[in-house]
């Protein structure tokens, strides 16, 4: 694409911006949701597909997907626990923690003392809080003497989820 | 802090048929991108497209699914992305969490049992946009915010089989 118009965001075309823009609140529910988006942006659907499919192979795209609202699901607690860990050893431990099939997101954060103590951080979800505590103590004696201390901080309300969103 | 761990907004457990759990079940994993992705899909699962189709647009009406469509990573988009969090006092928690909530660039926002009782993750168009939302989330809010950017990633993979 010549007509380059944004700095910004070098990893997407401007092509690539207008299909996110078009899909971000959700993908057409039709047999062929890439020729519906084909006609809005005057383009053939095998080059939208094509477009997605280079999206999610660069990884800009994750995945095309379906995202419940856990909480209607049965998945009453939402844990996020937390962890203070050696630095010199957060990184290996935090690959091995990441493994663990419970854990659906695993990150290393900074810490912001005197009030945050914490930089690992594994997200666990559980339909009880007895099955976020039990995960919680696989992470614990995982980590070893390697974590000083740890707490779970439980969601008690999603005030905002729309997902990541491009302003227009 | 508040202790009032029970007096949470709950909405209802959903009552799902046998098609729309195994629907719930394969649709986090993603649709193959092929011309007729939801045919694919019903072919997988022994369904009509038809049923595949009906069956998420109830879903996103009720509520149950909250999107459905592609996942993009921010960081992948030459974005900005952040966790961070504040510290409300509970009797200005509402108008804080409008407040908040009120920025285009505040993806997620959870309320959390912590000292640190709101958590919000921010996405925005280019890396130099986190510092000045957060400031002026600050400045509208009159609290500070602790920003928590992630270091390094170790997995990310979510999904929650019903």
């Amino acid at each position: 694409m010549s007509t380059s118009t944004s700095q910004s965001d070098p990893f997407i075309t401007k092509r690539d911006r207008e299909l996110i823009l078009a899909t971000q609140a959700g993908l057409p529910l039709v047999s062929d949701p890439w020729a519906v988006l084909g006609r809005q942006l005057d383009m053939d659907a095998d080059d939208v597909l094509a477009r997605f499919q280079a999206m999610q192979e660069a990884g800009v795209i994750r995945r095309v997907a379906a995202v419940p609202d856990h909480y209607r699901l049965g998945y009453r607690y939402n844990g996020m626990t937390v962890w203070d860990v050696s630095d010199d050893r957060v990184a290996d431990l935090g690959a091995a923690i990441g493994e663990l099939p419970f854990v659906s997101h695993c990150y290393r954060r900074p810490r912001h003392l005197p009030y945050w103590s914490f930089n690992l951080f594994a997200m666990v979800h559980g339909t009880t809080r007895e099955e976020v505590e039990d995960k919680a103590t696989q992470i614990r004696a995982a980590l070893g003497d390697a974590c000083r201390q740890h707490t779970i901080l439980y969601s008690s309300a999603i005030l905002k989820k729309t997902g990541l969103r491009l302003r227009k | 802090m508040s202790a009032t761990t029970e007096s949470r907004r709950q909405s209802p457990i959903a009552d799902l048929n046998p098609v729309e759990k195994v629907l719930i079940n394969r649709l986090q994993h993603g649709l193959p991108l092929v011309r007729r992705p939801y045919a694919a899909v019903a072919e997988e699962l022994n369904l009509s497209e038809q049923q595949v189709l009906d069956a998420v647009k109830k879903l996103l009406a009720e509520g149950v699914l909250t999107r459905f469509g592609p996942m993009f990573h921010a960081g992948e988009l030459g974005g900005g992305l952040t966790l961070a969090a504040m510290r409300i006092p509970e009797a200005d928690f509402e108008r804080v969490a409008e407040q908040v909530n009120g920025f285009d660039e505040v993806a997620h926002n959870y309320r959390r049992e912590h000292e640190l009782n709101m958590w919000f993750v921010l996405a925005t168009e280019t890396q130099g946009a986190i510092e000045s939302t957060l400031d002026a989330i600050e400045n509208t809010t009159g609290y500070p915010v602790y920003n928590m950017p992630k270091e390094q990633e170790f997995h990310v993979h979510l999904h929650f089989p019903v």
